[in-house]
C-alpha cells in the first residue's frame, strides 16, 4: 500500500512538470488558437538564463528563479510582437511553421551560447526523503508539486480576479467586442505569450535538476506536455494541470507495475494523445466545441 | 462645435466601396437617428466611427481627429458602440461583461456607483450577475449590451438596431431607457433603428442614408412629416 | 519571335538536364553521394508537398514514412534475400498502405490538431521501431549491403546517383500527371474549401486519404534510397527532427509547386552542411549550432517575404523574363500570370 502511495507521489511530481509546461501551451492556445511548438525551447532558454545567473553572477537560487521567469515573460512578449504578430490572422500551417522556426532558433542559439554538453543544475530542495505517514517523499518532489499548484493558483486568480486578466480572456474569446470596449487586443495576445513563457520557465527550472541542462532537454517533456494539455482539454488551464498530474501518475504506475510497457511510456503517452484528439478533442475539461481549426 | 462631425466619410470592405461621402454631425446631448433601407450603409457608418473598417474622410470627435484611430482607441476617447448583434461575450458572466464595459475607466472609485446605476435601469440584471451572458434571452442581452456601454461613461453612444428580433414591448422599453439615459446623463446617441417611428419620436435630429450617401436630413419632427420619409419608412 | 515561351522553356529544360547528368562527372564520389541524398529528400518533400499543398493537410511526421521505407528495404534484403532494387517499390507500397491507414483518423483532425497528431507519430516512430527487436534489430538496427555499380564505367557513387535521378524523374513525372488531370483538380478543390468541393460531387474523404497514401508512397521510396545511401537503419536515423527538416524543405522550396521539391531537397541536404562549414573556423560550438539557427532564420525569412518559396520567386522571375522577351517582340500581352502557389 505504501509502495503504491509512493509511486503516486513521485508520479505527481513528474506530472507537475508536465502540467506547468502544458499550462503554458494552454495559455497561448486559448489566446490565439495556436499550439506553440517552441514552448519547450523557450523554457529551456529561460532555464539557461537561470543557470547563468546562478553560476556566472552567483545570485541566490530564488533571485535567479525570479530573474529567469521575468526573462521568459519579457521574451514571450517581444517575440509575439516582433515575430508572431504579422501572422496572427494566418492559417494554422503558417503559424505552426513560424513556431517551428522559433524552435530551431532558440535551440540553436542556446547551443551556440552554452554548448551541448549537459550541465548539472542546482536545486535548493534536498532529495533526501522524509517520511509522511510511512510514505517516503523527497522535498524535491513536494516542492515540484507545490510550485505547480501555486503557479496554477496565481494564473487562475489573475485570469478571473483582475481587470487585466479579464481583458486577456475577452481579447482571446471575443476580439471584436473586446476592442470595442477599449481593450488593446494585440497587446493582450502578447501578454498571453509572456505569461506562457514565464510559466514555461518555471517548468524548465523544475525539471533541469532531474534531467540535466542542455539545449535538447525539453524535447521529451514537451511531448508529455502536449499529451497532458490535450488530455485535460487544450483550452482549459485547470485541465492542463489535471491532465499533467494524471499523466504523470499513470505513466509512473505503468512503469512500476507493467514492466513490459516500461520502456515505451513515451509511446503510451503519444497513443493517448492521438486517441484523445480523434475521439474527444475537447479533452477532459475543455469546451466541447472545436470550431477553431 | 458639434461633438461628432463626419465630413465626406468613405468606407471600404476590402475592394468594396460602401460609403461614398457621408456628412453627419451629432451635437452634445442630442439623440440622432440614422435611417435607411437594408444595405444602405448604416452599420458601416457606425463601424467607421468606432474604427472597425477602413475608412477615409474627415472625422472629428470632441475636437480630436478620428480618422486613424482603431477601435480600442475610439473606446478610450469616449465612444461606446453597441454593435449589430449585441457583441455579447456569451461565455463570460453578466458581471464580467459589465466589468469589461468599465475597462477604459480611469476613475475606478466611481465604478461601483455606475454598477448601481445600471442595476437601477435594469433591475433584473442584479439578480443574474453570475449567469453566463450567453444564456440570457435576446432582449436581455440587448439590455446588457446597453448597460455594458453605460459602464464606460461614454460621451457618445452608438446603437445599432437595438430592436432587432425583439418583442414590440421590449423595443419600446429599450428605446425609452435610452431616452432617459440621454436626458439624465447627457449622453449623446447615434441611433440606427428599423422602427423609424419610434426612432424619430425620441430623436432630435435624423439622417436618411441611401446607397452610402445621405439623401435627407433635418430635425426629427420635420422629417417625420416629410412625404417620402413617411412613405418609405413610416408606412403611412 | 512571338513564340519565346516554349523556346525558353526548352532551353531551361535542357540546361537542367545537362547539369543533372553532368554533375556526378565533375564531383567527387562523396559529393555524388551528397547529391543523391538531395534527390532522396526531394522525393520525400515532393510527397509532403502534394499532401500539404494540394490537400491542405499538415504533416509534421513524414519522417515516419521514411523510416518505414528504410526498414522495408533493410528487412527485405536481410531476411528475405530480396534484391534491393525490388525493395524500392515494395517500400513505396507498404509505406503507402500505412499512409492510407494514417489518413483515416487524420480525416477527423484539422489544422493544428493534425499537426499535433502527426508530430506525435514522428516522435513515437523510433521507439516503435525498437520493439520487435528480432525483426528490426532493436536499438542497433540493421546494416545494409553496400550498393555496387551495375553499369560499366560508372563508379558506385555515380551509379547510385543516377539510380536516384532516374527514380526522381519518374516520380516527378507521375505527380505532374496526377496534378494536371482530374485528381489534381479535385485535390485543389478540397484544399480550397471542403464544403464547396463536396457540393461539386467530389468525395472529400477519399481524396484526402488518397493524398496521404500517395505522399506516403513517395516517403517510402525516399526512405528506401536514404537507407541504402546511409548503409544502415536504426531508430536513431529517424529522429523527429527529420520530419521537421522535410517540412522546412517543402516550405522553402515552395508549397504547392512540383519543382519546389528539388530546391527543397538541395537545401535540406546542403544548408546544414554549408552553414556548419562556414562557422567551423570560428568555433566548433557555433558550428554545431549553425544548422538549427540558419534553418529557423531562413524559415522566418520565407514566411515574411516569400511565402511561395524559391519556386514561387523563380516563377515570378520567369514570368518577368518572358514578359520582357515578348515586349521585345512587340506582343503586349500581360506577363503570364503564375498559378497560385505557396502556403495559405
Ligand atoms: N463584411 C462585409 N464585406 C463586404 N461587404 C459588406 C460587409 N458588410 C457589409 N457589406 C456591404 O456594405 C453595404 C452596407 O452594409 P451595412 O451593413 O452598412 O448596411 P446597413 O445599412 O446596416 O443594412 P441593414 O439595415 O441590413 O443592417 C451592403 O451592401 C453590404 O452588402
Ligand atoms: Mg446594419
Amino acid at each position: 500500500m505504501t509502495a503504491l502511495a509512493q509511486q503516486i507521489v513521485s508520479g505527481l511530481a513528474a506530472g507537475g512538470i508536465y502540467a506547468s509546461l502544458a499550462l503554458a501551451l494552454v495559455l497561448i492556445y486559448s489566446a490565439m488558437g495556436l499550439v506553440n511548438f517552441a514552448q519547450g525551447e523557450f523554457a529551456m532558454f529561460s532555464t539557461f538564463i537561470a543557470w547563468a545567473l546562478i553560476v556566472a553572477l552567483h545570485l541566490p537560487y530564488a533571485l535567479a528563479f525570479v530573474g529567469a521567469v521575468l526573462f521568459g515573460f519579457g521574451a514571450g512578449i517581444v517575440l509575439e510582437r516582433a515575430v508572431v504578430r504579422p501572422f496572427e490572422k494566418s492559417s494554422p500551417l503558417i503559424l505552426v511553421i513560424v513556431t517551428l522556426a522559433l524552435f530551431s532558433i532558440a535551440n540553436g542559439l542556446a547551443g551556440a551560447i552554452w554548448g551541448y554538453v549537459p550541465k548539472p543544475f542546482p536545486s535548493p530542495f534536498p532529495v533526501t526523503p522524509i517520511s509522511l505517514g510511512g510514505v517516503l517523499v523527497s522535498l524535491q518532489d513536494m516542492a515540484v508539486i507545490g510550485i505547480t499548484l501555486v503557479v496554477l493558483g496565481l494564473i487562475s486568480l489573475f485570469l478571473t480576479r483582475t481587470r487585466l486578466g479579464l481583458a486577456l480572456r475577452a481579447a482571446a474569446l471575443y476580439p471584436e467586442s473586446a476592442s470595442l470596449m477599449g481593450v488593446r487586443v494585440g497587446w493582450m495576445l502578447a501578454l498571453g505569450w509572456g505569461l506562457a513563457s514565464a510559466v514555461g520557465a518555471v517548468s524548465g527550472i523544475l525539471v533541469a535538476p532531474i534531467i540535466f541542462l542542455e539545449p535538447n532537454m525539453m524535447q521529451g517533456t514537451i511531448i508529455y506536455a502536449f499529451a497532458a494539455a490535450v488530455l485535460g482539454g487544450i483550452d482549459s488551464p485547470l485541465g492542463a494541470v489535471v491532465g499533467g498530474l494524471s499523466l504523470g501518475v499513470a505513466l509512473n504506475l505503468i512503469g512500476a507495475y507493467i514492466p513490459q510497457l516500461a520502456d515505451v511510456r513515451l509511446g503510451v503517452a503519444l497513443l493517448l494523445l492521438v486517441l484523445v484528439l480523434v475521439l474527444r478533442p475537447a479533452g477532459l475539461l475543455g469546451r466541447p466545441e472545436v470550431s477553431r481549426v | 462645435m458639434p461633438l461628432l462631425e463626419l465630413n465626406g466619410l468613405q468606407a471600404w470592405y476590402g475592394q468594396r466601396h460602401v460609403l461614398h461621402g457621408v456628412d453627419i454631425s451629432v451635437e452634445e446631448g442630442q439623440i440622432v437617428a440614422l435611417l435607411g433601407a437594408n444595405g444602405a450603409g448604416k452599420t458601416t457608418t457606425l463601424r467607421s466611427i468606432s474604427g472597425m473598417v477602413s475608412r477615409s474622410g474627415q472625422m472629428c470627435f470632441n475636437g480630436r481627429p478620428l480618422s486613424r484611430a482603431p477601435a480600442d482607441e475610439t473606446a478610450r476617447l469616449g465612444i461606446a458602440h453597441v454593435p449589430e448583434g449585441r457583441g455579447t461575450m456569451g461565455q463570460m458572466s453578466v458581471l464580467e461583461n459589465l466589468r469589461l464595459g468599465a475597462y477604459v475607466r480611469r476613475d475606478r472609485k466611481n465604478v461601483a456607483g455606475d454598477f448601481r446605476r445600471v442595476f437601477e435601469y435594469f433591475p433584473w440584471l442584479a439578480q443574474r450577475q453570475k449567469q453566463a451572458a450567453g444564456t440570457l434571452s435576446g432582449g436581455e442581452q440587448q439590455m446588457l449590451a446597453v448597460g455594458r456601454a453605460l459602464m464606460s461613461r461614454p460621451k457618445l453612444l452608438l446603437l445599432d438596431e437595438p430592436s432587432l428580433g425583439l418583442a414590440p414591448l421590449v423595443v419600446r422599453s429599450i428605446v425609452e431607457i435610452v431616452a432617459t439615459i440621454n436626458r439624465t446623463d447627457g449622453v449623446a446617441v447615434l441611433l440606427v433603428e428599423q422602427n423609424a417611428a419610434l426612432a424619430l419620436n425620441v430623436a432630435h435630429q435624423a439622417y436618411v442614408l441611401e446607397s452610402g450617401r445621405v439623401v435627407l436630413s433635418g430635425k426629427a419632427d420635420e422629417l417625420s412629416k416629410n412625404e417620402s420619409v413617411r412613405r418609405s419608412y413610416l408606412g403611412y | 519571335m512571338a513564340r519565346t515561351g516554349p523556346g525558353l522553356r526548352i532551353a531551361i529544360g535542357v540546361l537542367v538536364a545537362v547539369v543533372a547528368v553532368g554533375l556526378p562527372f565533375q564531383a567527387s564520389g562523396f559529393q555524388s553521394l551528397e547529391l543523391a541524398y538531395a534527390l532522396t529528400f526531394a522525393i520525400a518533400i515532393l510527397g509532403l508537398n502534394l499532401l500539404i499543398g494540394y490537400s491542405g493537410q499538415i504533416s509534421l511526421g513524414h519522417g515516419a514514412f521514411l523510416a518505414v521505407g528504410g526498414y522495408v528495404t533493410a528487412i527485405g534484403q536481410q531476411r528475405y534475400g530480396l534484391n534491393y532494387l525490388v525493395t524500392i517499390p515494395l517500400a513505396g507500397i507498404i509505406s503507402g498502405l500505412i499512409g492510407f491507414l494514417v489518413g483515416l483518423p487524420a480525416l477527423r483532425l484539422h489544422g493544428i490538431y493534425l499537426a499535433l497528431a502527426t508530430f506525435a507519430l514522428a516522435v513515437a516512430a523510433p521507439s516503435v521501431m525498437k520493439k520487435p527487436a528480432d525483426l528490426t534489430g532493436g536499438v542497433k538496427g540493421i546494416i545494409l549491403p553496400p550498393y555496387t555499380s551495375l553499369v560499366p564505367g560508372l563508379s558506385d557513387d555515380q551509379y547510385f546517383y543516377f539510380l536516384c535521378l532516374l527514380i526522381t524523374v519518374i516520380l516527378f513525372l507521375v505527380s505532374y500527371n496526377i496534378l494536371r488531370k482530374r485528381p489534381g483538380r479535385a485535390f485543389k478543390a478540397v484544399r480550397d474549401g471542403e464544403l464547396a468541393a463536396a457540393a461539386f460531387g467530389i468525395n472529400v474523404s477519399t481524396y484526402k486519404t488518397l493524398a496521404f497514401a500517395i505522399s506516403a508512397i513517395y516517403g517510402g521510396v525516399a526512405g528506401s534510397l536514404y537507407a541504402t545511401a546511409t548503409g544502415f537503419v536504426s531508430p536513431d536515423s529517424y529522429p523527429f527532427q527529420l520530419s521537421i527538416l522535410l517540412l522546412v524543405g517543402a516550405v522553402l522550396g515552395g508549397i504547392a509547386t512540383i519543382e519546389g521539391a528539388i530546391f527543397g531537397g538541395l537545401f535540406t541536404e546542403f544548408l546544414p552542411i554549408f552553414s556548419q562549414q562556414a562557422l567551423t573556423p570560428i568555433s566548433r560550438q557555433l558550428a554545431n549550432a549553425a544548422p538549427a539557427v540558419t534553418q529557423g532564420i531562413v524559415l522566418l525569412i520565407v514566411m515574411f517575404v516569400a511565402r511561395q518559396g524559391i519556386a514561387g520567386l523563380l516563377r515570378q522571375g520567369y514570368a518577368a523574363l518572358r514578359g520582357r522577351l515578348r515586349t521585345d517582340a512587340q506582343t503586349l500581352k500581360p506577363a503570364g500570370e503564375s498559378p497560385p502557389t505557396g502556403i495559405r
